[in-house]
């Protein structure tokens, strides 16, 4: 600690050279920061699931729908504490484009009793519920698409005409619901499933997939097994997993794109460390007099070496901090992409690629200025 | 010419002393390439996605789904409006028989090789016709499904990307047994993505009864798809959508590539600033250790403006190989490069990476950019050198 003044000096020997350097670190960070959370993000929220909840999907396809006489036989299993059901509507508010705002068909305090997560104050609850074309919606679709309590909606079915033909449905927004997690998606909008089911044309008494909590204690795998067993052979057998797993899979589907975004991490880093490693390296060149005046006068080489190494340290953490808050904040202001999250984690091993790459660029100009012979230094004229 | 022989000549000199400066060098080189690396191995994804929903799309084959559906999976025709279809002006007509084809397009859970977990891939249920409305279809092993037999024809790129479906294999979708008979190609398209089967064997297995979710018609011209479109469009009886096969493809390929170039651009212009600050980190490094050359080179008479492009010269011919290097290196690892993704019809479309002249164009432009900035205010300080100050401290 006492050599902070020392190393400070050195490493603001070049002004220019050393701010270029960690101008590269901030972008290698900044970059770090948005592909960290675009990838997050494509991970469909996998971290958020919660591993007590179990959905029951149709086994050959999650398109095929189930019968809506499960629920009571999924009731029935023991261990099972609560089940209730959704369908996938496939609409859109006034252009196809909006379709990213998913709406589901749900059984309203059921629902919202499964999903403790989402709040809502319970006046809203109890509106929508009396309501029969009322519907609720996230708060983040809610701000994109500037919508409030007391709207009157249409959305444009594309799976479902109503029994008159018309594909239009219109919904009254009873509430807004918000997730107690950061990281949760409120980008949907749900709406009472008993009406659904009067007014479409078709596949009624059919539900998209049904999601169950166990009980405190109860075994989840061994559940699942069971839902599964009792539909064995019938027309529509299940295939039930945790939440999690299911968000996994589906994620997935996306395939390439986490290896795509470390690919590119990977080339950012490798980019990185040749910069800071290249200025480190310079620097030490230039002060080879200067490092043996200091081993003449009594430091000791391990003290050399820890000089040099701190400095590739500090210039990689003051690039690296301020890349990652600069990334931190354009995501928190959801400018570029609304629904971005950073997650601790990334944070945490951004902080260990920083130091991690500090020490590496930094390790052989250390060593060479550690292994420096006073004699044959100070007789080099730099 | 006096002034282009002294550039010349200290831009000549300043190159030959390049393998001196190797380090420094090499770091705005690497810098350079790895920018035109990941620009070019990002937006080929795109490119290539692109590329596999358009080529499946033509001008004169349209595809007709229910009024409203923004897919074939949520769509849904009946037979007998498959029927008015078939006898509507505008269709082409071989003797008696329209060129159209009534399909329908399910999803099935098969692994995905690359990550062994459950993708959703489609199924489609065709008549014969298919093979004669869409012109490219080829079975390149085994045979086409037997109408009325459990039997699927798989895409080549299905085939590659996901387990199980080798010719002759057998697989199971929920309660019945499918058998793997032949492999089909179709100009690289999105069809390649598909398993086809006859589609009265679908509907059974699906309990579907005689519905459809799409009928693609093969049009006597361009032209008459506005004719059939009106023909539709009056008759109270049907209430579709129709589009051509290329605008329906089109629209499917927009939402994936969008966010993909919405990614790439913005993460070549971060990257090319990381790779100017290398850039010009090494060529103010080069300067310094050159300060005593260019000092004395100014003495014996060099004008300040000759050394200034001789140092712009350095950092673009530098940045130029960089950006040589990255064009080679992402086609070499990335062009024709297997991909598969979900697409906009909920159903994994598979993909070959696409690294076209036109890319690698750009992310040399970058790299010639990256060059010019980068060598410039180096350069310009590299002029301005003080002379005398700089020959002291020889």
């Amino acid at each position: 600690m006492k050599y902070l003044g020392l190393i400070w000096h050195s490493v603001w020997r070049k002004k220019i050279r050393t701010s270029l350097t960690i101008l590269s670190v901030f972008v290698a960070f900044l970059l770090f920061a948005l592909l960290s959370a675009v990838g997050f993000a494509f991970r469909g929220g996998e971290d958020v699931a919660d591993a007590e909840r179990l959905i029951v999907l149709e086994k050959v396809s999650i398109i095929n729908p189930l019968p809506s006489s499960y629920q009571a036989r999924i009731q029935a299993v023991p261990g099972v504490e609560a089940v209730t059901h959704a369908n996938w509507f496939g609409g859109y508010y006034q252009e196809p484009r909006n379709s990213q705002f998913a709406q589901f068909p749900v059984r309203p305090y059921e629902y919202f009793t499964l999903y403790p997560e989402l709040q809502m104050p319970e006046e809203q609850l109890r509106a929508w519920a009396n309501n029969r074309e009322g519907a609720v919606v996230g708060s983040q679709m809610a701000e994109a698409l500037g919508w409030e309590v007391g709207d009157r909606i249409p959305i444009t079915a594309t799976i479902f005409p109503k029994t008159d033909g018309s594909m239009t449905w219109e919904f009254d927004i009873e509430g807004i619901f918000a997730s107690d997690d950061p990281r949760g998606v409120t980008n949907f909008m749900l709406f009472d499933y008993e009406y659904f089911d009067e007014a479409r044309a078709h596949s009624r008494g059919q539900v998209g997939w049904y999601i169950l909590r166990v009980e405190d204690g109860a075994d989840p795998v061994a559940i699942a097994n069971a839902i599964d067993r009792q539909f064995e052979n019938s027309p529509a057998e299940t295939d039930t997993s945790t939440e999690a797993a299911f968000a996994a899979s589906f994620a997935a589907q996306f395939g390439n794109i986490a290896l795509i975004v470390s690919l590119i991490l990977g080339a950012v880093f490798f980019t990185l460390l040749l910069v800071s490693g290249n200025t480190m390296s310079q620097s030490v060149r230039e002060r080879i007099s200067e490092l043996a005046v200091l081993k003449t006068v009594g430091f000791e080489d391990s003290t050399v070496l820890g000089i040099v190494l701190s400095e590739s340290v500090l210039i990689m953490l003051l690039g690296g901090l301020l890349g990652l808050g600069t990334g931190w904040l354009l995501i928190q202001s959801g400018g570029l992409l609304p629904g971005l999250y950073l997650p601790a984690s990334t944070i945490l091993l951004a902080l260990a690629f920083m130091i991690g790459a500090g020490v590496l660029a930094g390790l052989f100009p250390a060593l060479k200025a550690m292994r420096l012979s006073i004699i044959d230094a100070l007789a080099v004229r730099a | 010419m006096r002034l282009l022989n002294q550039i010349v000549a200290v831009t000549v000199l300043n190159l030959r002393n390049l393998p001196k400066r190797l380090g420094s060098s090499l770091v705005a080189i690497l810098g350079v390439a790895a920018v035109v690396v990941v620009f070019a191995a990002v937006l080929s994804m795109a490119n290539g996605f692109e590329r596999t929903l358009l080529s499946a799309g033509s001008d004169d084959t349209a595809i007709i789904m229910r009024s409203g559906a923004t897919s074939e999976l949520s769509s849904g025709v009946s037979a007998q409006q498959v029927q008015i279809i078939e006898t509507s002006p505008g269709v082409l007509r071989d003797g008696d028989t329209a060129l159209v084809s009534a399909e329908l397009y399910v999803v099935v859970d098969v692994k995905k090789k690359a990550t062994n977990e459950d993708a959703n891939v489609p199924f489609r249920g065709v008549e014969l016709g298919a093979f004669d409305v869409r012109r490219n279809i080829d079975i390149v092993q085994g045979r086409v499904f037997e109408p009325g037999k459990n039997e699927f024809v798989v895409g080549r790129a299905a085939q590659q990307e996901f387990v199980g479906l080798d010719v002759g294999e057998t697989i199971r979708f929920g309660q019945t047994e499918w058998t793997v008979v032949g492999v089909f190609e179709a100009g690289g398209s999105v069809a390649e993505s598909e398993l086809w089967t006859d589609v009265r064997v679908l509907q059974a297995a699906y309990r579907r009864g005689n519905s459809y979710q799409s009928v693609r018609v093969r049009l006597e011209s361009e032209e008459s798809l506005a004719i059939l479109e009106q023909t539709l469009a009056d008759d109270p009886r049907i209430n579709v959508d129709v589009v051509s096969e290329r605008a329906y493809y089109a629209s499917q390929a927009e939402q994936t590539t969008g966010l993909i170039r919405g990614l790439g651009y913005p993460l070549m212009i971060l990257m090319s600033i990381g790779a100017v600050f290398g850039a010009l980190n090494s060529m103010y490094s080069s300067i310094s250790v050159r300060g005593k050359e260019i000092a004395t080179l100014r003495a014996i008479g060099f004008g300040p403006f000759a050394v200034l492009v001789s140092t712009v010269v350095e950092s673009t011919l530098l940045a130029l190989i960089g950006g040589l290097i990255g064009a080679a290196a992402a086609f070499i690892a990335f062009n024709g490069f297997q991909a598969s993704t979900l697409g906009a019809s909920f159903s994994q479309v598979v993909f070959d990476f696409a690294v076209t002249p036109d890319l690698l164009m750009q992310g040399l432009q970058a790299a010639l950019v990256i060059g010019v900035v980068g060598g410039l205010f180096p350069a310009i300080r590299a002029a301005r050198l003080p002379v005398a100050q700089a020959l002291r401290e020889l």
